[in-house]
């Protein structure tokens, strides 16, 4: 008896945590969602209203939400094959036989993923400056105009897909090389005695080997590139001309900027929706391409 | 003669990736001792002409950084040991204790995984405002006590602790809590410290409930803090850069003196199936 009593001793506390700080408000949000839930209800209840769908029409109506919607794919769609791309990349090249230095290489590759989002931001704001920033001086040497990098709205998305790869591609790099070296050195011994180029060894072995990683790697990557949020909130406070809000921001801003919970509320489960519907066309897509 | 080739190709690239990866890094510890409006010249510095800690003294004199700092730690290390105690019982009663419905919660909190936390920040912010937790520390700690991802790094963990040694306690007559005491913890060290290093890196950077729950700019921590300074101070970038050192370089120090461990917290995680 005792030991089935300490087993709840033990889990207990941390069950009771996640269910009253996790459980219990993804539940409330979706109820608050159906509630005009403002900063009057906050000051007293007694103005709260349940409005059934209401917030979710009107929100599907505004133009700054399909904006931020808009926005949030374009970071999706364009940064998460350059972060993978990237990670892929240098994990390739720490794993060549010729790579020397590899723990400093990794170490420094790996660097930019454990600092802080905001610090971070705060100095490539700097190193976007149109005029003393070190990006453009660097462009400028190789004959590329001065952009305007966080002031034009056609570079300020890609401003921070540049940052968030930098930011993360070590994240992956490090999963994917643990993925590398768990490829048997026979199988690529026996592509070179077949005459396999390096090319050819990489298409038929290394790719195919690596498959079932790289699309946990995407799948992991894309959920988490939709939850942008810090990079512009620091780096351009959405704009400019709502260039970059995404629909986290716009979540932000709704409720704690304007006290909005419940359409707040609204925006977080449609931005859930979301990405569960595509873990789950992602998922579905990896499995129909046959059995690992 | 091909081979060579190769090999200056493959560390080539690596050098310049490494300089991409490093030099914003670099740099912002290069400009934080520049002089006052010395970092906005074309072209751009790279070391200051007389480095000096000016921009060090002003932060912590005048911007309250010693504060910022405090409370960073402070949260950090709350969050941390909080983290430890909750998550390590829970892991380890999931691996080796039995209790009813234990495979259906865990495969709960599995699925539960895909949900994003922001979900759930609005209510969670009524809620502890209806605790009297908003504008606290507590705000910050309370949430971050227990994860999931924690529970699940010290499950598969411990599930490579023998049956037998436990059995072997048992037998001897020592209670569940004296077997987790002595005999499991030291067996789960490796993975208390990664756990431990995880949730220090992930509190100390983490920005958007912080950013939420925390009014008081008394109460604010460093990436907080940093956020609202550098609004204000847009065209003071040397101070700007000092206060990102002193946000970045903690963790930094912490993940290189502990790199293994966080590395293993890492694969771990990704690797679930």
């Amino acid at each position: 008896m005792t030991r089935r009593r300490a087993a709840w001793v033990f889990v207990g506390p941390a069950l009771a945590v996640i269910g009253v700080f996790f459980f219990l408000p993804v539940v409330a949000a979706l109820g608050l969602s159906f509630t005009d839930f403002d900063i009057y209800a906050l000051a007293n209840l007694a103005n709260l209203r349940f409005v059934g769908l209401r917030n979710y029409i009107e929100l599907l109506q505004r133009a700054e939400f399909w904006n931020a919607l808009g926005n949030t794919l374009y970071f999706v769609l364009v940064g998460v094959p350059l972060s993978i791309g990237a990670s892929l990349g240098t994990a390739l090249l720490l794993n060549a036989r010729a790579a020397r230095f590899k723990a400093f290489f990794r170490t420094a590759l790996f660097a930019p993923v454990v600092t802080t989002l905001v610090a971070a931001a705060v100095v490539w704001r700097y190193l976007f400056n149109t005029r003393y920033g070190w990006l453009n001086y660097a462009l400028g040497a190789l004959g590329v105009p001065a952009i305007d990098w966080l002031g034009d709205p056609h570079f300020s998305m890609p401003a921070i897909i540049v940052f968030a790869v930098w930011k993360n591609f070590g994240y992956n790099m490090v999963i994917l090389l643990a993925g590398l070296q768990a490829i048997p050195e026979e199988l690529y011994e026996a592509a070179r005695i077949d005459g396999a180029s390096a090319w050819r060894r990489f298409v038929h072995v290394t790719l195919p080997m690596l498959a079932p990683m790289l699309s946990m790697v995407a799948i992991l990557t894309v959920a988490g590139y939709f939850q942008l949020f810090a990079e512009p909130y620091v780096m351009t406070q959405g704009g400019p001309l709502q260039s970059t809000v995404s629909v986290l921001y716009l979540m932000y801003e709704e409720g704690f900027k304007w006290w909005n919970l419940g359409s707040a509320s609204a925006v977080a489960f449609v931005l859930f929706a979301l990405m569960f519907a595509v873990t789950g066309a992602q998922l579905s897509l990896v499995r129909r391409r046959g059995p690992r | 003669m091909k081979r060579l080739r190769g090999s200056a190709l493959v560390n080539g690239l690596l050098a310049a990736a490494a300089i991409v990866t490093l030099f914003p890094l670099l740099w912002m510890l290069s400009a934080s001792l520049m002089a006052a409006g010395e970092a906005s010249a074309g072209p751009p510095p790279l070391l200051p002409s007389h480095p000096s800690l000016a921009n060090y003294r002003e932060l912590f004199a005048h911007a309250g950084m010693w504060r910022y700092l405090g409370n960073s730690v402070l949260l950090a290390t709350a969050a941390t040991l909080g983290s430890l105690a909750f998550n390590v019982a829970a892991g380890y009663a999931f691996a080796k204790l039995s209790f009813a419905g234990r495979e259906r919660i865990f495969r709960v909190l599995l699925g539960a995984l895909v949900i994003p936390g922001q979900v759930a920040m609005v209510p969670l912010f009524l809620e502890l405002k209806a605790l009297g937790l908003v504008n606290t520390y507590g705000g910050v700690i309370v949430p971050a006590l227990a994860s999931i991802f924690g529970i699940f790094l010290v499950r598969q963990y411990a599930q490579s602790i023998p049956d037998e040694l436990l059995e072997a306690a048992r037998i001897d007559g020592a209670s569940e809590f004296r077997i987790f005491a002595s005999v499991v913890l030291p067996a789960l060290k490796p993975i208390l410290v990664t756990l431990a290093v995880f949730t220090l890196l992930g509190t100390w950077n983490d920005f958007m409930w912080p950013l939420i729950v925390l009014t008081d700019s008394d109460l604010y921590t460093l990436p907080v803090a940093l956020a609202s300074l550098s609004r204000e101070h847009v065209q003071d970038n040397e101070l700007m850069m000092a206060g990102s050192v002193v946000t970045i370089v903690p963790v930094l120090l912490v993940f290189l003196s502990l790199q293994r461990y966080y590395l293993r917290g890492l694969l771990a995680g990704s690797v679930k199936g």
